[in-house]
This record gives C-alpha cells, structure tokens and sequence, in this order.
C-alpha cells in the first residue's frame, strides 16, 4: 500500500479545460471517494492517476515516487472499471490471473491464487466459464477479483457498483466497506452516488464542474458543507436551501424569506464579517432537523403540501414553500403523518447552516 | 382465396421457376460435365460418369503446378496482408492522430488505383527496375499492395467496435501495450481478421491480370491463369478438361468458406464480442 499526492492537476482536452488545479492528498491506508455529478471530471482525474490519460499541469506521486510520465503498468495499480472490462474469450479463471501471468509468475501458482480470491468472492465455481456466461453481479465481482489478485500499491475504482440493481449495490457496498476494513487498502473510488460514499470513505473530494469543492471524512462533509452545492449534493433526500434577507436589529440578527421567519438570534464574527459583504445570505437545514409544527422557538416554513411519501421506518413530507421553493422534512417512524393543505415545519435555531451570498459556508459560532 | 389472387400467384411461380432453371442450368452443368468424357457446352448426363477428365488433368504437370502456384501466393499475399493490415487498422482506429481522416481517404483512394488495371504499366515498371519480374515475390507484394487499404477499412472497423476498456485493463494490469494488443485485441479481433483474410485470399485465387503481366514463365503461372492452357491454339475450349479443373480449381474457396461459416457461422459482425 501507499500514498497518493496530486500536486495541482490539470487536464484539457483541446481548448476545453476539464480539470483546472486538483490538489489531492491521500494517506497510505485511506479510502478516499471522488464524489460529484455526471461530467465534473472524477473519472478523468482517476484515470490520470492511473496513467490512461496524460496530465497537461502538474504532477502525481504514488508511494512518493513521481509517476507523472509513467506508463500504467509502472505504477502498481490495480483498477475496477465502471464496464467491468473483462476479457471475452478469456475463462474467469484466467481473467483474475492476468496481472499475475503479466508479471511472469507460472500458471498452476497464477490460478491457485486466482481460486484463492475467487473463494473470498464467492465466484469460485465460476473459474471455467466464459464472462457472457455469468450474472452482471458476477462480473462485477470477477472484476474486483482481478484487481484484487496482485498486492498493487492503490486501487482505483470507477463507479464499480453502478451497473448493479440497487439490493446488489448495497450488497457490494457492504461487502467494500468490509474488504477496506480488513484490508486497509490505498484506494481511490469513483461515484455520483453520495451513499456509497459515505458509507466507504475515510475522506470524500466533492467534486463540481473540474474542482474539488472540499475535501474532509464524511461527517465533516454531511454536517459543515462548504459550499451549497455540495449541501445540496450530499444527503438523501439533501440539504435543504432557503434564500433569505438578512436584518440586523437591536436583538441581533432575522431573517426572513419566501416563506422562512426566524425569531432573532445573536450574532457572531464569522456572521458579522459575511454580512458586511453582503446581506443576501443562504439557510440550510437537515429534512430531520424539520419538524411539522406550526409554531417554535427557532424558525418556521410555511408552504402547501406537496407530497408526503410514508417509507416505512421515516416519512418524507415535501413542502412548497410560499417563496416557490421545495423543502422536505424526515419523520422518524412509521406513524402515519397526517398532514393537509397549508401546513409548516419547525426547525431549532441551532440546526441551521448558513452561507453567504457566494454560497460559501459561514462558520459556526464558537 | 379469389381467382385473380390464385391466377396471379400461378403466374409468379411460374415465371420464378424459369428464372430459377435460367440460373440453375450452368450449375448443373458444372455438376455433371467434369465427369463427363465427352463434355461439349451442352447439358448432358455423362454415360457413364467418369474420373478420366480428372486423371488427365493430373498427368499434366503444368496444371498441377499451377494450382500450388495460386496457393503460395494467395497464402503468401493472406499472410502479408492480414499482418500489416491489423497492425495498421489498430493504429488507425486508436491513434490520435492529426490528419487521420486524410491519410484514410487517400488510401481508400489509392487502393482502388493500385488494384485496378490503369496502374498496370507503372507497376510493371516498378518491378522491373526492382529486378523482381518473374518472381512470386512481386506477385504478393503487388496483390497486398492493392488489397490492404481495403483489408484495414474492414478490420477498422472491427477494431473500433471492441471497447478500449478491454485494452486499458490490461495496461493497469501491468501489460506493456504490445502485450495488451496481443494479448487482448488481436484474440477478439479473430473473427473480423478471418473475413478480411477470406476475402484476400479470393481476390488473389480469381486474380488474373497482376500475376500475367508479372510473370514470364509457365511453371510460376497460378491457375487462373494455366486454366487457358485448356484451350486449343484456335482459343476454342477443349470442354472436359477445362470442367474438371474447373472444379479443382472452386475447391479451396468452396472449402475455405465452408470452415469459415462452420466456425463463426457467418454471425461476422457480432463477433465473440459478450
Ligand atoms: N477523451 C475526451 N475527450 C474530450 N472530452 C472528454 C474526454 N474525456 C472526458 N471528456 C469531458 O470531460 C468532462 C469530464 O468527464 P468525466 O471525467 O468522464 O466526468 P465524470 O466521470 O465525472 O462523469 C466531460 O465534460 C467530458 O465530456
Ligand atoms: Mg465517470
């Protein structure tokens, strides 16, 4: 295993400039997602670290050593992609032991340790069929199986669970989050889906239009967003975003907006400064910090119904706020939640996130 | 069913029928003439049938000859051709190259020259100022010359349709990419470099022109070129030979195309892709 560093990466392709300056710190041991939406450039940044695309600025160091001009087969990798990519005419067995008959080492012992992983992967009575003879689950597995085979300095994964149905996605899921934890594997994993990133990360990169947005342990992320969009990104159903009009008074701060009241709180420095540039600013509030209440010590929304979708263990309550935008609360449960009309949600003035009027978090007070 | 639409329907099986036996009776004939000791133009049951025309086909020694002639150059020009057209097809359908389009288009261009009979006299000139008249030599490198652009157009395409991932997993296996290439694009790619090898080998087996202007001496001629052994000085055809060697003569390609739709069952363009 090893560490990985991108020193300021960037890649155009023509005149389009797809990633600008990726800087990227992963430790040895650290499975670290690339999480952002369609296009923003995580499978392009993976593959630069895999060699399959050249860099145009900066550099990248696996194990410290620089490997911006190497050839992917100089780097120790081992690579899951998105389609699978196993190779037809080959048998199973021979797929899982092709890094290993690369590398010289002779068939009998190649395809013992191709049945060994195979086994942990359950796949193993599957050895002599061909890849169009098995399940889509099972080649996704063959393929982690060949990535898995030779002990590669850092796994990369590209959105590897995406082709799967969703029981076998959180399946798989599990069975990654199991694979890192007793294996402490260096990787990098590719995905738009905010669950499977959460649920495998050390740290997530939140990724948006080439950049990276921020870059902390899960948590971090789900509870002190940088930016709007990735609060808006992250969670599911997300954070929820009200546009507000910030006024000082002599109790201290309210905001109003389509829709929102807040009672006045006291304010803060990190408040203050963002207010001095602007008084646009931007609330965020967790759907499970929403309660259905029509009154409280916090804040209000006021809205119309517009769905309310019972899961079993929580509710779903969507709003339509007066101000014409969408808000939705999470109600733990399985009650029924009986709700009609014009109805409202209460939310705890210490629940909120704030952003200023560039969309950048405002810090908590202290 | 009415008349009229059971009339009509007499009246186009009918006329199916003639056209069917219109193109049926030269195959006949060619079923029944070589065995045939007496063959003229007409369709006859050969009374009784007989190997003599065979026989006499292989007493002669030219004519043999000329058979294993056709087969080390179409075997020769195959070899060539599907070699250097795979590894210039790949290069074509992977390679980001500036101009790539034009370079295609030339080609396609100029193989439809080279092949064709107006580049006869330059070829011909060539090859004598090489000193390669009268060789085989100049007879495969003038058949591949011709059938290459043609030979990558195909295999490009079949390149083209294998996803790249397959190449690029074998890379961050630790495959350098000739041993990715070997190893992963020219096994998937057997279907597609089997029809173009086909291909060639029939053009070079029916090809007449490019080896009776390069060669000068009978023992080197391929069959298609000794069948005209098999008419009298005054050019009329002596028919039971000409019937048997005929027959000699479609056998390899009947055979090759019979291996080739057992193995991949003429499916070509679906390949053993999954
Ligand atoms: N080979 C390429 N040539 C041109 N543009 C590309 C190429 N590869 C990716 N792109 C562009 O770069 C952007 C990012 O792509 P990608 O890294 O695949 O995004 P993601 O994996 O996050 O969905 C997209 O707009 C895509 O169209
Ligand atoms: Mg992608």
């Amino acid at each position: 295993m090893a560490s990985i560093q991108l020193d300021k990466i960037g890649k155009s392709f023509g005149a389009v400039d797809t990633i600008h300056a990726i800087d990227l710190d992963i430790g040895d041991g650290e499975f670290v997602c690339l999480l952002g939406p369609s296009g923003c450039g995580k499978t392009t940044t993976l593959r630069m670290i895999a060699g399959l695309e050249q860099p145009t600025r900066g550099s990248i160091r696996i194990g410290g050593r620089d490997v911006t001009r190497a050839q992917p087969k100089d780097r120790n990798i081992g690579m899951v992609f998105q389609d699978y990519a196993l190779y037809p005419h080959m048998t199973i067995a021979d797929n899982i032991a092709y890094p290993l008959k690369v590398r010289g080492m002779a068939e009998a012992q190649r395809h013992e340790k191709a049945r060994a992983i195979a086994e942990v992967l359950h796949i193993g009575q599957l050895l002599d069929r061909l890849p169009a003879q098995i399940s889509g689950g099972q080649q996704q597995r063959t393929s982690l199986a060949r990535a898995l085979v030779h002990p590669a300095d850092a796994f990369l994964f590209d959105e590897p669970l995406s082709n799967l149905d969703a029981r076998m996605r959180v399946e798989a899921r599990a069975f990654l989050c199991h694979l890192q934890r007793s294996r402490g594997m260096t990787a990098v994993y590719v995905t738009h889906d905010q669950a499977e990133a959460m649920a495998l990360s050390t740290r997530i990169a939140v990724m948006c239009a080439g950049d990276i947005v921020q870059y902390a342990p899960p948590l971090e992320i789900y509870r002190r967003p940088a930016t709007t969009f990735v609060a808006g990104f992250v969670g599911d159903p997300p954070m929820n975003l009200v546009a507000a009009q910030a006024t000082r008074c002599d109790r201290g701060i309210t905001l109003r907006g389509g829709g929102l009241e807040m009672s006045a709180f006291a304010s803060w420095p990190a408040l203050d400064r963002a207010l001095d540039r602007g008084d646009r600013v931007t609330l965020g509030v967790r759907p499970e910090h929403l309660r259905i209440a029509a009154d409280g010590a916090g804040g209000r929304l006021h809205g119309k119904l517009f769905a309310n979708e019972a899961m079993g263990p929580e509710s779903l309550v969507t709003l339509d706020l007066d101000g014409g935008v969408r808000v939705t609360a999470r109600v733990f449960g399985d009650a029924p939640v009986l709700v009609e009309g014009d109805a409202a949600f209460a939310f705890d003035a210490a629940r909120i996130t704030l952003f200023d009027s560039a969309g950048n978090r405002i810090d908590d007070p202290v | 069913m009415n008349r009229r639409a059971l009339i009509s329907r007499i009246v186009f099986s009918v006329c199916a029928a003639l056209l069917g036996v219109a193109f049926a009776l030269p195959l006949i004939w060619f079923v029944f003439a070589p065995f045939n000791a007496h063959a003229d133009l007409d369709l006859a049951l050969p009374a009784p049938p007989t190997l003599a025309n065979f026989a006499r086909v292989f007493a002669n020694g030219a004519a043999v000859g000329a058979l294993l002639n056709s087969l080390l150059q179409a075997f020769g020009t195959v070899l060539l051709v599907a070699t250097t057209a795979t590894l210039a097809a790949y290069a074509l359908a992977r390679a980001t190259l500036r101009g790539k389009r034009v370079i295609e288009y030339v080609l396609l261009l100029f193989s439809s020259v080279v092949s064709g009979s107006a580049a006869m006299v330059p070829i011909f000139l060539i090859v004598n100022a090489l000193g390669l008249i009268d060789t085989q030599l100049a007879v495969i490198l003038v058949f591949a010359g011709g059938l290459l652009p043609t030979a990558m157009f195909i295999l490009r395409d079949f390149i083209a349709s294998i996803p790249r991932g397959y190449e690029e997993s074998a890379l961050v296996a630790g495959a350098s990419p000739w041993r990715a290439f070997v190893d992963v694009v020219v096994p998937v790619l057997r279907p597609g470099v089997t029809i173009a090898a086909v291909w060639a080998f029939v053009q070079v087996w029916g090809g007449f022109l490019i080896p009776f202007v390069l060669l000068r001496s009978e023992q080197r001629m391929p069959a298609s070129v000794e069948i005209y052994s098999f008419y009298s000085q005054a050019g009329t055809p002596i028919v039971p030979l000409l019937a048997a060697y005929s027959v000699l003569y479609s056998l390899p390609v009947i055979a090759l195309y019979w291996y080739v739709n057992r193995k991949y069952g003429f499916r070509f363009f679906g390949g053993i892709k999954s």
